[in-house]
């Protein structure tokens, strides 16, 4: 019913409004509205699709309804009851959505192209076809991709590398195959062939991820992020519909930024991501038995201890990692800094990039348990404020505070950018013990004069310090 | 001077014409074709492929733009509404819902697809929005 022009104004609009919802993320203080911009550009672009096919029959009506309550209560109820420190699988999960979503709307397109405006079954297009497969296969790519780091995050694999022998042989050998099938697919059309690209790239998206480590976890959803929007835009190229292609170029870019972020925030080369082989839970100390450095014994402190430090302290900044999250120590936390500020104690919270298992995981955290946005810093802003700190307050975080990464260009982190509570007076660590993170190096910060090892769980350590501060 | 001009050379000529005239009609015809191939309803213009391309290749840059400016502490909100706005996609599933059930077989597929990527989509946008809504809702200033 609706004029092809105008409906095709309005998802131009519906697309605006998206960007409009990306540019509210700006400041905390546009979001929300940010957020509903997109809510409207999505209502217009579904009524956009509605009107446009009218009239409807009953029984079409009655699908859609049907499809849309199954899908929209099963989303307002995960949106509701997920645990904020589950972010990260939620998201995964998300994606695999979009690319199961995106493998769907191309095999509904090439089994009823009428429907679509592509002509007649067994007469499609050649452009069309091979968009639509382009779509197809990231979409499904995007799909087992995402579904093994949704396991990944959520432990139900385990975290380590899995690595096949001759994997990249094997992951090139398919991208060869997945592109020999896109070509027979154009000229025949054959039904056969869509199902054989969608198979090739389900195992390639499988294949791509199981190599990457659970550390490695940040780049690997925004790269997938970045997918499901290249899968979008894909598909939207097939249907010729301006909402979609610009969606699809704003998520696959913005996936793209925040993969690099994430890189640079450890130092790593994008493609060493993607090889894999790096960063499992349970790395084993790097280094041999021969380079192996008498340290001096470690200060180990009480929770009174902390209380004493802490209570002298003018400045005191928290560095919170993702140990702190595991623990959900962060309620605590936030107790134990109201208690220090209400003595006029300066207390602020410093983020590194890769801290938590997605970007800016560990602020929603904070955000969470009612730390003020205001309160809480990224690194370059806070770095220099470390030396008229008194006391760096880390929980949970290891790596992100190395010195090492600074000075020691034989460590695996050298050169990732680190948090310097190295220039605080004190520093306070609380670890479960005193082995190494992720990327299996030694902390010598653990062995200064001035650091006290707060060994034991983190919330009942920063519970213990709450008790001992009132 | 001959004024006179020799029938059999104007005949020549006239078959010449003819062949000429039959090569640019073949030629024509070609030309329409690829120009079919190229863009299906361009009606001479710029395929309509180019002006898609055209706005996807802005897109990119401005999302490029966009993103940037984001601040690092609403990184998850970030990823979590770009969820939320790609399941957009639900324009495909529902225009797989308006298919002509009776033209056989293939479509009635057709539509079984774009129900399940309806229901999908569906989880996505409800789930996408209300999600950033709830983590932008904690983010609260000094005070």
């Amino acid at each position: 019913m609706l004029n092809g022009n105008i409906a095709a104004l309005l998802y131009l609009t519906a697309g605006v409004l998206f960007i409009l919802a990306l540019r509210g993320l700006s400041s905390p203080e546009t979001a929300r509205q940010g957020n509903r911009f997109g809510v409207i550009g999505m209502a217009i672009a579904a009524a956009t699709t509605l009107l446009y096919q009218l009239p409807w029959g009953f029984l079409s009506f009655l699908w859609v309804l049907l499809a849309i309550g199954i899908g929209g209560s099963i989303g307002v109820w995960r949106a509701r009851t997920i645990q904020m420190t589950a972010m990260p699988q939620l998201v995964a999960l998300f994606h695999a959505l979009i690319g199961l979503a995106a493998v769907l709307v191309a095999a509904s397109a090439l089994y009823g192209p009428q429907g679509f405006g592509l002509g007649l079954p067994d007469n499609i297009h050649g452009s069309t076809l091979f968009e639509m497969s382009l779509g197809a296969a990231i979409g499904a790519i995007t799909f087992t991709g995402s579904v093994i780091a949704f396991l990944k995050l959520d432990g139900r694999m385990t975290g380590n590398p899995i690595l096949l022998p001759n994997r990249h042989a094997i992951n090139i050998g398919l991208a060869i195959l997945l592109a020999i099938f896109i070509f027979a697919f154009i000229p025949t059309e054959a039904h056969l062939v869509f199902w054989l690209i969608v198979l090739v790239s389900f195992a390639l998206g499988v294949l791509l991820i199981i190599p990457i480590g659970g550390a490695d976890m940040p780049v690997v959803i925004s790269m997938l992020n970045s997918y499901s929007g290249w899968a979008a835009a894909a598909v939207g190229f097939t249907l010729a519909n301006l909402a979609l292609i610009i969606t699809g170029a704003l998520v696959g870019s913005s996936g793209a930024i925040l993969s690099y972020v994430m890189c640079k925030g450890m130092n790593r080369s994008f493609i060493s991501v993607i090889l894999g082989g790096f960063g499992g839970e349970t790395a084993a100390p790097a280094g041999g038995a021969g380079e192996e450095v008498e340290r001096p014994p470690v200060k180990q402190g009480s929770a009174d201890e902390a209380a004493k430090i802490l209570l002298a302290a003018k400045k005191v900044i928290v560095v919170p990692g993702y140990g702190m999250a595991v623990a959900q120590a962060q309620h605590a936390l936030r107790e134990m800094a109201d208690i220090l500020k209400s003595k006029g104690i300066d207390v602020k919270y410093a983020i590194h990039p890769v801290a938590g298992r997605m970007p800016g995981h560990m602020n929603v955290l904070l955000a969470e348990a009612n730390v003020p946005y205001d309160e809480v810093f990224e690194l370059e802003d806070i770095n220099p404020e470390f030396s008229g700190a008194d006391v760096a307050f880390v929980i949970g975080a290891n790596d992100v505070t190395n010195p090492a990464a600074k000075t020691d260009s034989s460590s695996p982190i050298y050169g990732m950018p680190i948090l310097d509570v190295e220039n605080a007076k004190d520093v306070l660590f609380v670890k479960r013990g005193l082995g190494s993170g992720y990327a299996g190096v030694e902390n010598e910060l653990f062995f200064r004069n001035n650091t006290t090892m707060l060994f034991g769980d983190a919330k009942k350590m920063v519970d213990g310090i709450v008790k001992a501060l009132s | 001077m001959a004024t006179e001009v020799d029938p059999q050379l104007l005949e020549k000529i006239r078959a010449a014409a003819q062949a000429a005239r039959q090569a640019a009609d073949t030629a024509q015809a070609y030309a329409e074709q690829v120009a079919a191939g190229a863009s299906a309803a361009s009606g001479g213009a710029i395929d309509p492929f180019i002006f898609r391309l055209a706005i996807f290749a802005l897109a990119v840059v401005v999302g490029y733009y966009v993103v940037w400016a984001v601040t690092p502490s609403l990184h998850t909100p970030l990823m979590s509404v770009t969820n939320a706005i790609s399941s957009v996609i639900v324009v495909g599933a529902l225009l797989s819902a308006g298919i002509d059930a009776s033209a056989g077989d293939s479509s009635s597929t057709a539509r079984v697809f774009g129900f399940l990527a309806l229901t999908l989509a569906s989880v996505n946008i409800f789930g996408g929005f209300l999600v950033t809504e709830r983590m932008l809702s904690m983010f609260k200033k000094k005070g």
